[in-house]
């Protein structure tokens, strides 16, 4: 169908402001945060209300035209990629907060309320929602849900799946549907599990219900820095192996360091091979208790350089280096590629090790930046977009990486999503059962395949393809790795 | 033990296989300690209690793996010798429950509304499907995002899906401290006093009432544990005693569960006295109320709805079913998942939902 056809067939019941044809308005949604997969989308439609995203469902449905749902665009791994024949439902104007209950503990959004606001929102009650990507600023809860966003405070707070509640939306044939809720544990079988992370391929979500908890009166940031990766890695696991739950833990290693410190000022030790950030938040007694075990820990552990967070201030200053990981990397390279592969713990060094070769091998540099407390990696490959073969490079490496990671028993992605990034990965780390067994989730909600079509679940074909390709160019990795 | 586990597991694939050959229904079966729980039990029973053993657990990684038939006795007193624990305390009612009759329950105690239910601590899951292939969702680490949730969709699946044949779990540390205190509350006085005190931040890891009482589990580290007790008043009790009462209330061991009729009530955790005649017994904080014997013509069902939740028939004559009937297009969202994982409905049929 032409997509002048699909906006004809829109704009007979949505106002002319929320539906975009011309190519300059439909241009600013070709891509989400992987800016390197771009599509231009065939129509572009903003609802304002429920009821016409429903419509909005209902004639895509009997027109067969496939759906791409869009928070605000901030997913890092094309899972909003738009359809070129099909429209692109952003939820962007679904934006109200409905409730928040501060005794209940709980709100109700709309999906397009980016991830901050809800914090603000319920901060007069003392109370916030705890799952916090680095992009929470932007963000939206919708695209959290579609995602299951995870940040850095997961060991201790759990990821999107632990914080929300319930979901209401809809499905594809425009049948609206309540997933969980505000009562725990309702019959039949956790669908609310698979939606939440489904990268909009089962239901388009228009309200969500989150958990609340109480911010924490205090919060404190250990320091430490390590003569080599291994002792870091060692160091992490005697955290929690000594029964330190932390509200973060991150890692970064000297690459990542060097990077943010001449613009962060964030007083890192540069001379480490890397360091960890430890928070601990809590009551004050609380906070100057596990702070005190920390420390005992990480002195054990081997830790050149251990320092405690004198002020807030001084806390806020430690993290901005850590935040600003990304940025720095785009200010040494023209682009950069971040990963985001989970390990268990216990390999960190190891991992980090193999990556430092593999950077000689592809000729391209990598810094880390990782939730070591989830064994959640983010290397980040710093490259050259102009330069075809240097882009090649880095994807090549990426998927390398991400095969060690299936290797050590972890996974290709930790909380960023498969989106179009990861398919090639998907066949990897998933046998073709399992990959039949969630197009079988898939074609249960959707059967027509019209939500998000050619996202999270690689075709075969696409798998023999890759099985193929990878050993024309001589460089299967790891070959010990059990193959389909 | 591995050779043994891989034959025990190349027996029940074959013994799969087969019944979905012959279209013949099979009866998952770990320790039975559940028998009672769902809608019907049909088929030839699937003995799994064979495939057993701890498989992985690395104290530092918080996560434990283990094969569907081992115990939960023996998951827990491995936990316990490096001071873990499965927050999401499981209840075992009577003999050892399998791991695998856990996690096809789904169901969780006193902690359920303050560290989270057995499907938060469910990681990953390997899935023997109808046709006799081993699958694997999930994994070993704490954040994973590839692919769709199967594993926790397993989790409170009552096996319609297909066999869990292996689990991987996040656990975690005990608390450093714990103190019980029990306060004089009536029933409305104690949810709100759970709400309010769970919204200050006080670490709450139970909030249970029954006959005229609040007991009140505080978990964490000690000051806050002191610092809360303070502020929260009542009678300390004694960690044993404590310790048997929430075991009770845990494991469904108390008086009230003696009952010839009895509801379980999940509503939202605030909601206010429920309109059903006699006392109910709250768990949760207020999220959990088990009432016994309702006097004839109670319309459980309706009063929870209208408070925003659901009833489960726990024991007793199940009027039209003993889980909360599920709105038509849940319904068919899960006869469609069934037909495509295990088309020819050899698994549980009838468990989870009649005619399914």
């Amino acid at each position: 169908m032409a997509e002048a056809d699909i906006a004809a067939a829109l704009r007979t019941f949505l106002p002319e402001d929320c539906v975009l044809s011309r190519e300059e308005e439909r241009r600013p949604y070709e891509c989400d945060g992987l800016t390197v997969f771009r599509q231009l989308p065939g129509v572009v439609v903003l609802p304002r209300t429920e009821q016409q995203l429903q419509q909005v469902l209902l004639t895509c449905s009997r027109l067969k035209v496939p759906v791409v749902a869009r928070g605000a665009g901030t997913g890092l791994s094309g899972g909003s990629t738009p359809h070129a024949q099909g429209v692109l439902l952003s939820c962007a104007r679904l934006n109200r907060i409905l409730e928040i209950d501060a005794h209940e503990r709980i709100a109700r959004l709309e999906p397009g309320v980016p991830n901050l606001r809800v914090s603000e929102a319920a901060a007069v009650h003392g109370l916030y929602y705890a799952p916090d990507p680095s992009s929470q600023v932007a963000c939206s809860i919708g695209g959290n849900v579609a995602e299951n966003s995870g940040g850095v405070h997961c060991l201790k707070y759990g990821l999107t799946v632990h914080n929300v509640l319930g979901v209401r939306g809809y499905t594809m044939e425009g049948e609206p549907l309540e997933l969980g809720g505000r009562a725990p544990d309702g019959p039949g079988l956790d669908l609310l599990a698979l939606a939440i992370g489904s990268e909009g391929l089962l239901m388009i979500v228009t309200e969500v219900t989150v958990r609340l908890i109480p911010r924490p009166p205090c919060a404190q940031l250990v320091m430490a820095s390590f003569a080599d990766v291994h002792s870091a890695g060692t160091a992490v696991a005697a955290v929690i192996a000594g029964g330190i739950i932390p509200a973060a833990l991150e890692m970064m290693d000297r690459k990542a360091t060097a990077a943010v410190e001449p613009f962060a000022h964030a007083g890192y030790d540069l001379s480490a091979a890397a360091i960890l950030l430890i928070e601990a938040d809590g009551t004050p007694e609380e906070v100057a208790d596990q702070v005190r075990e920390i420390e005992q820990v990480l002195r054990s552990a081997g830790a050149r350089t251990l320092r405690v967070s004198g002020s807030e201030a001084e806390r806020l200053r430690w993290w901005s280096g850590r935040k600003n990981a990304f940025p720095a990397a785009g200010r040494l390279s023209p682009d950069y590629y971040c990963m985001d592969g989970t390990i268990p713990r216990r390999h960190v060094g190891e991992v980090l090790q193999a990556i430092e070769r593999m950077e000689a091998r592809y000729a391209l540099r990598c810094m880390n930046v990782f939730h070591a407390g989830d064994g959640n990696l983010h290397p980040v490959i710093l490259f050259d977009a102009n330069d075809h073969d240097s882009w090649e490079r880095a994807e090549r490496f990426g998927a390398e990486i991400l095969e060690l990671c299936v290797q050590l028993g972890g996974t290709i992605t930790g909380e960023h999503g498969v989106g179009v990034e990861k398919l090639n990965s998907m066949c990897v780390q998933f046998s073709p059962a399992e990959r039949a067994a969630f197009a079988a989730v898939k074609e249960a909600f959707d059967p027509a395949g019209l939500l998000n079509p050619g996202k999270l679940i690689p075709t075969l074909a696409r798998c023999a393809e890759y099985g193929r390709m990878r050993v024309h160019h001589g460089a299967l990795p790891h070959a010990d790795l059990p193959r389909f | 033990m591995a050779a043994t586990a891989d034959a025990v597991l190349a027996e029940l694939r074959e013994r799969v296989s087969a019944a979905h050959r012959t279209r013949q229904a099979l009866r998952l079966k770990g320790s039975g300690t559940k028998d009672f729980y769902g809608e019907s039990l049909a088929g030839e029973v699937l003995e799994l209690r064979a495939h057993q053993g701890i498989v992985d657990y690395e104290p530092s990684e918080l996560v434990i793996t283990a094969r569907c038939g081992t115990p939960l006795s023996q998951i827990e007193a491995a936990l316990a010798a490096h001071g873990q624990f499965l927050a999401f305390e499981p209840p075992a009612f009577g003999a050892d429950p399998t791991l695998g009759g856990v996690i096809a329950a789904g169901l969780s105690g006193p902690r359920r509304v303050y560290a989270g239910a057995a499907r938060d601590f469910v990681l990953g899951a390997r899935l023997l499907s109808a046709n006799g292939e081993l699958l694997r969702f999930g994994g070993q680490v704490m954040k994973n995002v590839a692919g769709f949730d199967v594993s926790r969709l397993l989790c409170g699946s009552l096996g319609i899906l297909g066999v869990i044949t292996e689990v991987s779990l996040k656990v975690l540390p005990r608390p450093r401290a714990e103190q019980t205190v029990r306060l004089e509350l009536t029933a409305a006085a104690a949810v709100e006093s759970f709400n309010r005190w769970s919204a200050l931040g006080l670490p709450i890891s139970g909030g249970a009432w029954w006959q005229d009482s609040a007991w009140v589990r505080l978990s964490g580290a000690p000051p806050a544990v002191r610092s809360a007790r303070e502020r929260i008043g009542g009678e300390a009790i004694d960690a044993a005693s404590a310790q048997a009462r929430w075991d009770a209330l845990r494991h469904c061991q108390l008086p009230l569960f003696d009952s010839r009729v009895i509801w379980r009530l999940s509503v939202p955790g605030a909601a206010p006295p429920l309109s059903l005649p006699g006392e109910p017994l709250i768990d949760w904080g207020g999220a959990l109320r088990w009432y016994a014997d309702p006097a004839a013509g109670a319309d459980v069902r309706g009063v929870a709805s209208a408070a925003g939740g659901t009833a489960l028939c726990w024991r007793g004559a199940a009027p039209a079913g003993r889980f909360h009937p599920l709105p038509p297009v849940l319904a068919r969202l899960h006869r469609r998942l069934k037909e495509r994982f295990d088309p020819h409905g050899i698994f549980n049929p009838g468990r989870l939902l009649a005619g399914l």
